[in-house]
């Protein structure tokens, strides 16, 4: 399991070049004039008017926006361990279907994903799926348990080359362990992605704490209790000179606290959810747990604020937080109820209705935000020098080949690996859990009228998704 | 009247009288040598409890059962519901056996709410979590009408662990409904940190605000509160917002002294402020019958007493939307719900 070879016999799905060349004709990259694309040997090979490619299958763009594969940062596939919830094959389905050609798979597996053996099964099974490139995210601490360092380092060398750590779910809530844990993966470039959640403050929480929470007797979840969290660990990536991710920003306050650290030039980095770019607590109401979610739906203002952040660029990017759970662990009272909403498939759409059709963001400000920066942050970009020689000692060059094709955010222009989606802006649907690919249906979207429709994902030049299905 | 009562939130001005009113009259039945009436006859009443209330489920079997209602306790009580048949399953079983009416307490704010989805019968909620508890806010209600003749411009002082009352929660709501002005007495460490959007005064000053009530409505402190730092020791707690008799005689003659029940003696009540004159803490029992029965009598539709035009609609399940203003729960019993380690194991 923790060999560092690849194991050749195996599928390796999208790794292979394609042999498809692919033509798309009259499709709207980042949403600009209208051109024609050729894919083939699993490069984006020609852009311009009226091209031709004998033999190539053809597929019209007319009306279509053409973005780079979308990469997200933060994954649930619960494989292993909760293969009921969702599986890497099914989880990777869901995010082709929302556009996706990379995600980033939590740690808080059953194993959890803390050493280098289970990391690479992540990685295989990404790989075998095939779907879109899985990247480990590997714990912070062994067995998440917030005392001990799990074995960083191994993981970063093994052959799922993990770059980011993460005991999401729960806070790395001691200071000196996260001062280490920031400090240690400098040796390789590691990031720590933090989920900010000050445990004293929201014990057994169930609600952002406000008007809501008193009106409904639900135990309330301050803001302080994330923003108090990531000023500290904003303080200490300055001052060991590290990088910080801040997972899911959720209230006002985080993006006030994230946008002073970003202007003392830290290395601070921070996502936010489609989920809490559209809706609020008032949700709750319906004490319908499909609404239960960590960090808590919050109010308004703070929908108001994210939008402002990601729009001005202090929140870097959209990241799922894609968390299926079983229909059981749902169908309950609010406070037995699992927390976690499913995104992968409805992300795309959301944000459209979020920041697009708000005027926050063009299509630029999408790719950008959706798919260039998280394949920056996750180091998948090619532009990050952090894959030193010194980390990849005993690495043979075998292993390094297919390290070079795995690039995502990249321009949509000749040379560039083909991971694309194609998006319909113009079409409109209520969103129906019942066709989605993830295994749980677990969607507080279900029933709204969202804008937009994925047409079509290519990954490094073979379709993942075609005519908004699965293409295999 | 809506099909349920979840919320005290959901009842109009004039619902509320009518409870208040059809109360009265089924309460002077009390008085009659044959104390039964065979209004709800054929009829099930399911109580429902997942925690243990005695006194509220006598209340209400009490008044199922003065209607000839025939009456099926379900004691789910320990039944960790993370091991154990989930909410929704035993709803369906009820559903099964032809439940009219499903009286629930249960310790997770909204659990009636989400039983009122998944069964055809009337719901009525018998105190959730640190949500609400609206036939206690009634039985109050109706309590301070008896003793003294009106609820509108009544000043009335709710003081205590506002934060995790679910009979503060509804008493604010109903009484704010029925015209009467509510003044929360609290360290602020028990009052939700949002107080301010409800429909009511707050006061972190128990003795300036008595000289100015009509009704003090002590809270209980639970046990656990003790502990968390809420407030330094029982000992200031009580000194503070302890009711005794010489705090009690900062009331004006006429003011009454409630407490939902069970008290802390010489904790938050003193005994002998318990067992004066003043004190309505006997009546508020015997009243919860009466007030119980109305709510039974009205959701399952005897029209005839009082020409009252009680809703008996039994439709289909539907989410009942009414159901959002809340607040919530009694001293009775409290709230530990193992919410962070059941839920938090995924996400």
């Amino acid at each position: 399991m923790t060999s560092t070879q690849p194991d050749r016999s195996e599928p390796t799905g999208g790794q292979q070049a394609a042999s498809q060349t692919w033509l798309i004709k009259g499709v709207q990259p980042l949403g600009g004039p209208a051109t024609d694309l050729i894919l083939s040997g699993g490069r984006i090979t020609e852009s311009g008017q009226r091209l031709t490619a004998a033999g190539a299958q053809l597929l019209d763009g007319t009306g279509l926006v053409a973005l780079p594969g979308l990469v997200d940062l933060h994954t649930h596939l619960r494989e292993p361990g909760r293969e009921d919830a969702e599986t890497v094959l099914t989880g990777t389905q869901a995010a082709a279907l929302g556009g996706y050609t990379a995600v980033h798979a939590m740690a808080n597996t059953d194993p959890v994903a803390d050493t280098a053996g289970v990391v690479e099964q992540i990685w295989r099974l990404g790989r075998q799926a095939g779907y879109c490139d899985v990247r480990p995210v590997g714990a912070v601490t062994a067995g998440l348990d917030g005392r001990q360092l799990a074995e960083l380092a191994a993981m970063a060398d093994s052959a799922a080359q993990v770059r980011i750590f993460s005991d999401d779910g729960r806070c790395v809530s001691d200071a000196m362990l996260m001062r280490r844990a920031l400090e240690y993966v400098k040796a390789f470039g590691g990031v720590i992605a933090q989920h900010a959640q000050e445990p004293r403050l929201t014990d057994g929480a169930q609600l952002n704490e406000g008007e809501m929470s008193g009106m409904l007797g639900l135990a309330g979840w301050p803001a302080v209790a994330e923003e108090a969290i990531i000023a500290r660990d904003c303080l200490l990536a300055a001052h060991v000179g590290s990088a910080l991710h801040v997972c899911h920003v959720s209230t006002a306050g985080s993006v006030e606290i994230i946008r002073w650290a970003k202007s003392k030039g830290w290395r601070v980095t921070a996502e936010v959810t489609p989920h809490h770019l559209l809706l609020t607590d008032e949700l709750a109401a319906s004490y319908d747990p499909v609404y239960k979610v960590n960090p808590p739906l919050r109010t308004r203002a703070d929908v108001d604020a994210l939008r402002a952040g990601l729009a001005d660029g202090t929140i870097d990017c959209v990241a799922t937080d894609h968390a299926p759970h079983p229909v059981e662990d749902k169908e309950t009272e609010w406070q037995v109820a699992a927390f976690g909403m499913t995104g992968l498939e409805t992300a795309l759409r959301v944000v459209h209705a979020a920041m697009l059709d708000t005027g926050l963001l063009d299509w630029a400000g999408v790719a950008d935000r959706m798919s260039v920066r998280p394949a920056a942050i996750g180091q998948l970009d090619g532009r990050t020098a952090t894959t030193s020689s010194a980390v990849r000692r005993g690495a043979s060059a075998g292993e390094n080949a297919p390290t070079s094709a795995v690039l995502h955010g990249r321009p949509l222009e000749p040379g560039s690996p083909a991971n694309l989606v194609l998006y319909d802006p113009a079409a409109r649907s209520v969103v129906d859990p019942d066709l989605h690919a993830s295994r749980s249906r677990n969607t507080p979207f279900a029933g709204l009228d969202l804008p937009g429709q994925v047409i079509a994902t290519f990954l490094r030049g073979e379709p993942t998704v075609l005519d908004g299905k699965l293409a295999r | 009247m809506n099909r349920h009562l979840i919320s005290a939130g959901d009842l109009s001005r004039d619902d509320a009288l009518l409870i208040l009113d059809t109360a009265e009259e089924l309460a002077q039945m009390a008085d009659r040598p044959i104390r039964k009436l065979p209004t709800l006859r054929g009829r099930t009443v399911v109580n429902l409890f997942y925690e243990d209330s005695t006194r509220t489920r006598i209340s209400f079997e009490a008044a199922a059962k003065r209607l000839s209602a025939d009456v099926i306790n379900f004691s789910a009580k320990g039944s960790s519901v993370a091991k154990g048949e989930s909410l929704k399953d035993t709803a369906l079983t009820l559903e099964a056996m032809g439940a009219d009416a499903v009286v629930i307490r249960h310790q997770a704010s909204g659990a009636p709410h989400r039983l009122s989805g998944w069964v055809r019968g009337s719901v009525v909620n018998a105190g959730d979590g640190t949500h609400e508890h609206p036939t206690q806010a009634l039985l109050d209600a109706f309590t301070m009408r008896r003793r003294l003749g009106r609820l509108d411009g009544l000043r009335v002082a709710i003081v205590g662990d506002v934060l995790h009352s679910r009979v503060a929660r509804s008493n604010v709501l109903l009484l704010r409904t029925l015209g009467a002005d509510v003044t929360l007495v609290a360290p602020p460490t028990l009052l939700p940190v949002a107080v301010s959007a409800w429909p009511c005064e707050v006061s972190y000053d128990l003795s300036a605000v008595l000289p100015k009530t009509d009704v003090v409505m002590m809270l209980r402190v639970q046990t656990e509160r003790m502990t968390a730092s809420y407030f330094p020791t029982v000992r200031e707690y009580s000194r503070r917002y302890g009711l005794d008799a010489a705090r009690m005689a900062l009331l004006p003659d006429h003011s009454i002294v409630m407490h939902p029940g069970p008290m802390n003696r010489g904790v938050e009540i003193a005994a002998e402020v318990a067992d004066s004159a003043r004190s309505t803490i006997v009546e508020q029992v015997a009243n919860g019958v009466s007030v119980r029965m109305a709510v039974l009598y009205l959701l399952l539709g005897g029209a005839e007493l009082g020409g009252a035009d009680a809703d008996a609609s039994r439709d289909a399940p539907t989410r009942d939307a009414a159901s959002r203003g809340s607040d919530s729960r009694d001293g009775e019993t409290e709230t530990g719900w193992p919410s962070s380690e059941a839920s938090e194991v995924a996400r």
